[in-house]
């Protein structure tokens, strides 16, 4: 299969399955299989494409053109392909425990449900292999708009409101404000394309720079940049598969990583360390790691903390780029994967939980984790990982970016990663605590049969939600290991000028 | 045989509808006037392709009526801007028909029907002789045959609701007077020109120079077209005419009636008066270009606070003609352009929005929100194609409506506004709002009970889907619609070579 | 010349226009204040004949004829053209008040009155009705 080829399908392919899903109304196994398949396919199509960008090459594809010279363009870079493989990699582990959520919580309009999540991966493809911001903003939006029905899944009051929400200021910054800084872009740089080192060097008036950063930091809402983060709390109404893969990674992930790319390549590195155009987004991106750390502590609600502490992680993100080091974008990159598969443990913990007991409150969780050790175990490693300790991936995070932080003088940053660390345990570590050392409030209310005699013994959530969340945090473990991979892929982008001397 | 009517393009393109119009009425069958109606109606689309296909590399017909040469003789003049109209103006009207014939059925009582087709062709055909002609006092013929026609139209939803009666009298008012304004300003162009020929009168305005008279016409001219376009606040006819006529009537007049308005102001504008003079230009950058932004916000939020989705969209048409009017006022040729792409994108999205309203008046028997509840349920793709059109109305990427978006805040941001840029992107988030009510209220609401309606025929869906994928193919791949425009808009601008040539004619 | 003499020539020499002016002004009154339907239709007419006026006006030339080719080198002729275009637009100007007035004969039938506040009272009591039986169907 050729490269072009391969790019193509990575897009279609998602989206084609669609019409299965569709036909497939009916035969709920049928259906289920389908999304395995497709899932499956796809990363290996993506683990082929990435052998390909190993070797040193950036394959691309041309669609078509939308507007004169603005065209529907895939090309293959580094940073694109980790996001790529961390998306379409997740997506598997999540189709299948969606399965376990969706059917141990009864769900109802289960095909509405997979058709809008094959959407969505194919829009996430989409931006991970964008050529150009416009290609990337189209993907951008059809992300936003498929997971519309995601969100309001439930159909109830609650739901509609905090999909309206979602949407509202989704769709508002990308609107309001990324696409006029995208169009500013066109107008004064006459391209679009994603090139090392920015195209809009000696193109705008440097005292521009910032105002058009600001309009890209906040158009990009997708990043959670406070004050515009009120959507990711809002999404936490839609069912936990949705929570897991896109608001811990692939919404969020697509938000950042557009952050980083407008970064990189729009702006160039050099450019921001320059001109000192992206000061004032380190201070609002070190403000929104803390603001979310201290709000989530006093969420009592499990999804709701994990979403103030994906905002102040997704932050790091925002931060290492506004640092304008080539250490903070590789400590970013890094990030991507590290809290990806972190989070996404613990949402699906989370989800684990809530089919075995439907509870959502902390405090309602006394002692459950001697009746789910599996559960609680996996939560552990996720919650070890964010807060970066050693041997587990988040660790990297850290390092790195506090490397970045310091190469670029700001101290003040390095001191914000340390307290942010101690704000994470402090907001994630009781959820662990209460789980396997507080005594038990209540009897279990257990979904799979109330005849079981509650507290005592095992009693796991369905097979299909345990073995997801296991996996995923032993490959926390496994990505602090293997971190140096991530590194030899991402090396050419931080480190256009070859790797600096230690 | 063809080729020997290929010359005759241009008249054909105004007289197959014109004559097909008395003979809807004089065949006394409903069936055949309808079959009469369409083969009429599609042959002029297919005319109107041949003349787009021929002027896109920038070529201009010119047709001399009856032989005679113009200046004395009426001259029909097709270059990019026109042919792009009549374009529009032919799809839409061909694809109206297969959903008019279903809708009115089940209407209006079997001996109107041919009342109905001979007054929606003689409609096209003042549509379509506007945008033909390069004769100034033709426009104004045509315009009131258009318009004399839209005015029964709209009176035909009398059936349903007798406020349709009050709304096309008032419509009749204002049109009335509008045209009149027109006529007055055309009165003194001829006083010191001597002549009516646009080609003609522009190289003699040239000579003319920035008199009082020609000031005095060329507000007379803005003022009537104005109101014939709805322009704000100029606009108080649209809401009930476009709320009241029956949904087919709506879609048509919604998709066309503004646009040609529109056409016919760019050629005065651009074409007749080029902004040789002060006035001219500093009236469309105080005048009309804070009135089109007033409209995109005072309409769009009118439209938020509507409870029947008719009235919703018509506050909505007058918003986006807003747009229109703000990419023109900038004076650019990407501002034109951008103009000029929404001109046809609004036409497609807005008929098919129209289109998908009657299905649900079809029925439901009602187009406000609160009898549409939970109607994505029961009737899927109407509602689904309602939902696409609504997004190209909010300026979702991949629909038409983000292109025009696109074309709209690129020429304002070349022209060094990024406040205009922002206010253009805050408007269509107020569409968002309007918008999303609708899906709510269609996806989310719980149907009530016993509502009995289910999908809508096949004759209304199948034009409805025509139009929604037109909206997002162009959205999609807009090659030849921004290439249309981008040489309609350079025509429009190099309008003094234009002016030259038709001297030597 | 005194300045009296100038404005006079002035105000005496163009009193065409000013005929029109104020046919039309009536005409406009006429249309915006009258609630009567046909009392609109005919200010309507008013403002549109004042148009017709205007043209015809133009092309008057004293002492002119009828433009028939006669031969006669020095004859006068008055333009044509103009009086076409009124032809024309008394020819729209007809069908516009027949369309009018057949519309006030519905309205009339349909609500009963031609006044257009009571109209508009009517309207507004339908659209409260509508309003509150909204979603009852």
């Amino acid at each position: 299969m050729s490269p072009e080829l391969a790019i193509t399908l990575t897009v279609l392919l998602p989206a084609a399955a669609t019409l299965l899903l569709a036909a497939f109304d009916k035969q709920p196994n049928l259906r289920e299989a389908v999304s395995l398949l497709t899932a499956g396919a796809l990363f290996i199509i993506i683990l082929g494409l990435l052998q390909t960008v190993l070797d040193g090459a950036q394959p691309t594809a041309h669609w078509f053109d939308v507007l004169p010279g603005l065209s529907l363009t895939f090309e293959i870079e580094p940073l694109g392909m980790l996001f790529g493989v961390i998306a379409s990699g997740l997506w598997i582990v999540t189709t299948l425990y969606s399965i376990g959520y969706m059917r141990g919580n009864k769900e109802t309009k289960q095909t509405r449900f997979y058709i809008c999540f094959a959407i969505a991966i194919s829009a996430t493809m989409g931006i991970a292999f964008a050529a150009n911001m416009f290609t990337l903003f189209i993907f951008y939006e059809v992300l936003t708009l498929s997971t519309y029905p995601l969100v309001a899944h439930k159909e109830t009051d609650a739901a509609r409101k905090g999909a309206r929400t979602y949407m509202g200021i989704l769709v508002t910054t990308s609107i309001g404000f990324q696409l006029v800084a995208i169009v500013w872009t066109w107008v004064v740089a006459g391209t679009l394309d994603f090139e090392q080192g920015g195209i809009l060097a000696d193109k705008i008036d440097p005292t521009l720079l910032p105002f058009l950063l600001a309009l890209y930091a906040f158009g990009i809402g997708k990043a959670a940049l406070m004050p515009f983060h009120r959507w990711l709390p809002a999404a936490m109404v839609a069912p936990t598969p949705v929570s897991a893969l896109l608001h811990a990674v692939a919404v969020v992930k697509a938000g950042v990583f557009t952050m980083l790319k407008v970064g990189v390549y729009i702006f160039g590195i050099d450019l921001l360390a320059t001109t000192g155009a992206a000061d004032w987004l380190m201070w609002l991106a070190a403000f929104s790691i803390l603001a979310a750390s201290v709000v989530a502590m006093t969420k009592d609600n499990l999804k709701a903390r994990l979403a103030y502490s994906t905002i102040s992680q997704l932050s790091y993100i925002t931060l290492g780029v506004a640092l304008a080091t080539s250490l903070g974008v590789m400590g970013g990159a890094i990030q991507i994967a590290m809290h990806a598969m972190g989070k996404i443990t613990l949402f699906m913990c989370a989800g684990a939980i809530y089919v075995a007991t439907h509870k959502t409150e902390i405090s309602d969780m006394d002692g459950l984790g001697r009746v789910m050790p599996f559960t609680y175990g996996a939560f552990f490693i996720g919650a070890l990982s964010i807060i970066g300790l050693p041997p587990l991936g988040g660790a990297w995070t850290k390092w790195y970016l506090m490397l970045g932080a310091a190469d670029a003088g700001q101290i003040i940053m390095v001191a914000v990663f340390m307290v942010s660390s101690l704000l994470n345990i402090a907001y994630l570590l009781p959820v662990v605590a209460r789980g396997f050392f507080m005594g038990s409030t209540g009897p279990v209310a257990h979904s799979l049969g109330a005849a079981v005699a509650p507290t005592k013994g095992i009693q796991e959530a369905p097979l299909w939600c345990v073995v997801p969340p296991c996996l995923t945090a032993i490959g926390c473990l496994l990505l602090f290991f293997y971190v140096g991979d991530i590194y030899t892929l991402i090396e050419p982008v931080a480190f256009p000028e070859g790797r600096p001397q230690p | 045989m063809l080729s020997s009517l290929t010359p005759h393009l241009p008249a054909l393109q105004v007289v197959i509808p014109l004559i097909a119009a008395p003979l809807c009425t004089l065949f006394v069958n409903r069936h055949l006037a309808w079959a009469i109606a369409f083969t009429a109606s599609v042959a002029a689309f297919l005319v109107s392709a041949l003349l787009l296909v021929s002027v896109l590399d920038g070529a201009v017909i010119s047709y001399q009526l009856g032989g005679w040469a113009p200046p004395w003789g009426i001259e029909y003049r097709i270059d990019a801007a026109n042919a792009f109209v009549l374009f529009i103006v032919s799809l839409i009207g061909a694809l109206v028909l297969p959903y008019a014939r279903q809708s009115i059925e089940r209407e209006f009582d079997a001996s109107t029907h041919t009342y109905f087709y001979t007054c929606y062709l003689l409609s096209l055909t003042g549509f379509l002789g506007v945008a033909a002609t390069g004769d100034a006092f033709n426009v104004f013929v045509f315009l009131e045959i258009s318009s004399l026609s839209s005015y029964a139209l709209v009176a035909f939803g009398a059936k349903r609701d007798r406020r349709a009666l009050t709304a096309a009298y008032n419509y009749l008012i204002m049109g009335t007077i509008g045209a009149t304004f027109f006529v007055i300003g055309l009165g003194f162009l001829y006083m010191v020109t001597g002549t009516l020929n646009m080609a003609d009168l522009a190289v003699r305005l040239d000579d003319v120079g920035d008199t009082r008279v020609t000031r005095v016409a060329f507000v007379f001219i803005l003022v009537g077209v104005g109101l014939k376009l709805a322009m704000f606040p100029l606009h108080l006819w649209l809401p009930n005419a476009y709320s009241y006529a029956p949904p087919p009537a709506a879609a048509f007049l919604a998709a066309t009636a503004t646009k040609v308005a529109l056409y016919v102001l760019l050629r005065f504008m651009f074409t007749i008066f080029q902004f040789d003079h002060p006035i001219q230009g500093l009236t469309f950058e105080y005048v009309v270009m804070p009135l089109a932004i007033a409209a995109m916000f005072a309409a769009s939020i009118a439209a938020v606070f509507q409870e029947d989705i008719k009235r919703l969209l018509a506050y909505s048409s007058i918003a986006q003609v807003g747009y229109m009017l703000l990419g023109v006022a900038l004076l650019t040729e990407t501002g034109l352009t951008a103009g000029i792409i929404h001109l046809f994108n609004h036409a497609v999205t807005k008929g098919a929005l129209f289109l998908a309203v009657g299905c649900f008046v079809y029925q439901v028997g009602s187009s406000r929100l609160g009898d549409l509840k939970g109607i994505g349920k029961t009737m899927p793709w109407t509602t689904a194609a309602f939902a696409a059109g609504g997004l190209s109305l909010i300026g979702v990427p991949l629909t038409v409506g983000f292109i025009s978006k696109w074309y709209l805040i690129q020429a304002s941001l070349e022209a060094g506004s990024l406040l205009i840029a922002g206010l253009i992107v805050a408007s269509s988030l107020i569409a968002m709002v309007y918008v999303w009510r609708i899906i709510e209220v269609a996806y989310l609401e719980p149907a009530p009970e016993g509502r009995e309606a289910k999908e809508a025929p096949l004759s209304m869906i199948l034009p409805t889907y025509a139009l929604v994928a037109a909206s997002l193919y162009f959205g999609i791949n807009s090659e030849l619609t921004s290439s249309a425009a981008s040489v309609a808009a350079n025509a429009l601008f190099s309008a003094t070579n234009l002016a030259s040539e038709g001297a030597s004619h | 010349m005194t300045w009296d003499h100038m404005t006079a020539e002035f105000l005496v020499g163009h009193y065409n226009y000013w005929m029109t002016i104020i046919l039309m002004m009536i005409g406009l009154y006429v249309v915006v204040s009258r609630g009567n339907l046909v009392k609109k239709i005919v200010g309507l007419n008013l403002f549109q004949t004042s148009v017709f006026m205007l043209y015809i006006s133009m092309a008057k030339i004293f002492g002119g004829t009828a433009p028939i080719l006669t031969g006669n080198e020095d004859e006068v002729y008055s333009n044509p053209l103009p009086h076409v275009l009124i032809l024309t637009a008394i020819v729209v100007g007809v069908a516009t008040t027949a369309l009018g007035l057949a519309l006030i004969i519905r309205i009339r039938e349909s609500f009963d009155t031609i006044e257009e506040d009571e109209i508009f009272d009517i309207e507004q009591k339908m659209a409260e009705h509508a309003t509150s039986t909204s979603g009852e169907r």
